[in-house]
């Protein structure tokens, strides 16, 4: 063996290797996918719209339930609270006081999830289905042959996914909050941030998972995608508290247990308690305290991550077997 | 003796496939394969060595190089590379092989050309890869080939679409790079002829997946230097029927040029005795016969004498 070979499997020459593998697979997403300016549009101002539909919908019932309080009658000379009459100024002004607190919450979850509903839409439209890309443009076959871990073509395609869309992301934060004025109150900062990075890393590990089934699927994982997009917009609270379902009897809690395998659901469930406080919406909105709902995005990245690797191992294996490995035209 | 590549019986079958197809204004479904791509293909490449496989498309050449890139598994047989197999031991493999393929579209657009291979194509450095042509684009592949400085490089028709210089530039290069050091090993396969005869130690030639002969270029020329080589060109003709017929005649193929209106035709011959009745059967369909030559034997030659036909 030459001294060339001999130095190509040493362990630095190895680590060395994987994370030039991840520079090299992040770089496109990060550098190449900023030098189209048409981004700013469509991922940051049409997705505050999107945003913008609920926070009016939240807005007038607040507005609504406002009215109701400060409507004076001669059976409610102080308004409304709630079913009944406010027994003074001092009652209507707590209740106007929690209905300007939970619309605030409310409108606050949707500029929080209308910020990690970038994170799961890159999940799905191009982490998952990106190794089929890179199959139809002639890159899989150039990854393949390569001597870097897979893991190392996952972690890059993830490191370059969480830094693209985090500009994405923190556009839409603070848009969200300069336009719709939301006030957040971040209590616990590391823990904020390790819940964060756990969802992230879970999310991203789904997502790597996906990437190796939609490789097996081809074209079929295109309306799979679509499939799962607007219903677990939905089943994981993207733009309400998800633990509002559990108080829906019948389908409510089944919808809500099903959008929890989802890691965003619980980070955002998490996200939403260390920003707003764990009393926001009376405390009943929430499906798990935060540490229990950390836990569970620390066993879920765990779980994805070892996931993903078997996965993309037994389908390099079987593509290879059945020759679908490289682009269709050669 | 160590081999760069070593292939025993190596057997690839791609399993049928069903296509839909339009028949008598009805789509029906149509089973097609499986199709033997490999068929017990046997051969050793030596450790700097350049060497060619040439066969005609949908011959098995670059089904041989996915395998031997660890792209591939084998139905059978075994494929050694540097000593380690494909399907067992990929690991090591790939840590000193490269490969381009000609028309390649890998690459990512949004990037420049610097960003995908680090360097080469100075002057077209800050260039979107998009916006290269396709030579520019083959070019920047060949670099990438080369970026990693691997020790055995499969080039899969590598100057597939290229212009003559662009053609030549990168059969010169390939040829210094393999003749420049040492221990570096090229598998090139290609259906040009007068590639694998200049760049080429020794040539393998396949069809449907069977190796028909391995040897060097000389060596294959010298197989069939006992027969005649007669090239004409004629009168678009059609009727070819009694030529493959016709005694002394071992084989012959054919070219139309449907713009000049004109046909190709090489004949391999035992000897020049069959020439007087070749002649009088074309002019007795009326086809004015241009130009008669006798010429040295080439590598199509070859593949004309073993097969019966031409590659295209």
């Amino acid at each position: 063996m030459s001294e060339a070979k001999a130095r190509r499997s040493d362990l630095r020459y190895r680590i060395g290797l994987n994370l030039r593998a991840v520079k090299g697979r992040s770089y496109p997403r990060i550098v190449g996918a900023n030098r189209e300016p048409s981004w700013i549009f469509f991922e940051a101002f049409l997705p505050l719209l999107g945003i913008a539909a609920y926070v009016f919908v939240y807005q007038f019932f607040g507005g609504q339930a406002l009215a109701a309080i400060t409507t004076k009658t001669t059976a409610a000379p102080w308004g409304m609270c709630g079913h009944d009459p406010c027994a003074n100024a001092a009652a209507q002004a707590a209740a106007a006081a929690a209905v300007g607190a939970n619309t605030n919450a409310l409108v606050a979850s949707v500029v929080l999830g209308g910020t990690m509903v970038a994170f799961w839409l890159n999940v799905l439209w191009s982490m998952a289905s990106q190794l089929y890309w890179e199959k139809e443009i002639g890159n899989l076959q150039l990854y393949m042959m390569a001597p870097m871990n897979r893991m190392a073509l996952l972690g890059g395609m993830a490191v370059g996914g969480v830094v693209m869309t985090s500009m994405r992301a923190i556009s839409t934060l603070v848009a969200g909050v300069l336009v719709f004025g939301v006030i957040f109150q971040v209590a616990s900062p590391l823990v904020l941030l390790a819940v964060f990075f756990a969802t992230l890393i879970a999310l991203y590990g789904l997502g790597m998972m996906f990437a190796s089934l939609y490789l097996l699927w081809g074209r079929e994982a295109w309306n799979l995608s679509a499939l799962m997009e607007e219903p677990i917009f939905f089943s994981s609270g993207f733009y309400f508290p998800l633990g509002g379902l559990l108080r829906i009897p019948g389908w409510g809690p089944a919808i809500a247990i099903a959008g929890s395998f989802i890691p965003a659901s619980l980070g955002l469930d998490a996200l939403r308690q260390l920003t707003l406080g764990s009393t926001a919406f009376g405390g009943n909105f929430w499906i798990f305290d935060v540490t229990t709902e950390l836990e569970i995005l620390v066993g879920m990245a765990v779980l994805f991550l070892i996931l993903a690797r078997y996965c993309l191992a037994y389908l390099e294996t079987l593509a290879k077997r059945e020759g679908k490995l490289t682009s269709r035209h050669q | 003796m160590s081999y760069a590549v070593e292939t025993r019986d190596l057997t690839r079958i791609f399993a049928g496939k069903k296509k839909r197809r339009r028949k008598a204004g009805e789509e029906v479904d149509e089973s097609v394969g499986p199709v033997t791509a490999l068929d017990n293909v046997s051969l050793k490449i030596e450790e700097g060595e350049l060497f060619g496989m040439l066969g005609p498309n949908g011959a098995g050449k670059t089904t041989l190089i996915k395998i031997l890139a660890t792209l591939l598994l084998p139905t059978s047989g075994q494929a050694l590379v540097a000593g380690h197999d494909v399907s067992k031991d990929p690991f090591p493999i790939r840590q000193v092989i490269n490969m381009v393929s000609g028309g390649e579209t890998s690459g990512y657009g949004l990037l420049t050309a610097r960003e995908n291979i680090i360097f080469g194509l100075w002057d077209k450095r800050n260039a979107k890869v998009r916006m290269l042509s396709t030579g520019q684009r083959q070019k920047m592949n060949m670099i990438r080939g080369f970026v990693t400085d691997p020790d055995i490089l499969f080039l899969d028709e590598p100057t597939l679409g290229l212009d003559v210089n662009a053609a030549r530039v990168i059969r010169e290069y390939v040829t210094n790079w393999v003749r420049g050091q040492k221990g570096k090993t090229v598998l090139l396969t290609t259906h040009y002829m007068a590639e694998a005869d200049q760049m080429c130690d020794r040539i393998a030639i396949i069809d449907k997946g069977k190796i028909l002969a391995c040897d060097t270029p000389e060596n294959l020329k010298r197989m069939i230097r006992t027969e005649t080589t007669f090239r004409l060109e004629v009168d678009a003709i059609r009727d070819l029927t009694t030529f493959s017929t016709m005694q002394g005649v071992k084989n012959f193929s054919h070219k139309d040029d449907i713009a000049k209106n004109r046909s190709f035709l090489t004949f391999i011959l035992e000897d020049e005795g069959p020439v007087a009745e070749i002649l009088s059967t074309i002019t007795l369909q009326g086809k004015k016969v241009h130009s008669l030559q006798k010429s040295e034997p080439t590598l199509e030659d070859v593949f004309i004498s073993m097969v019966g036909r031409g590659f295209e």
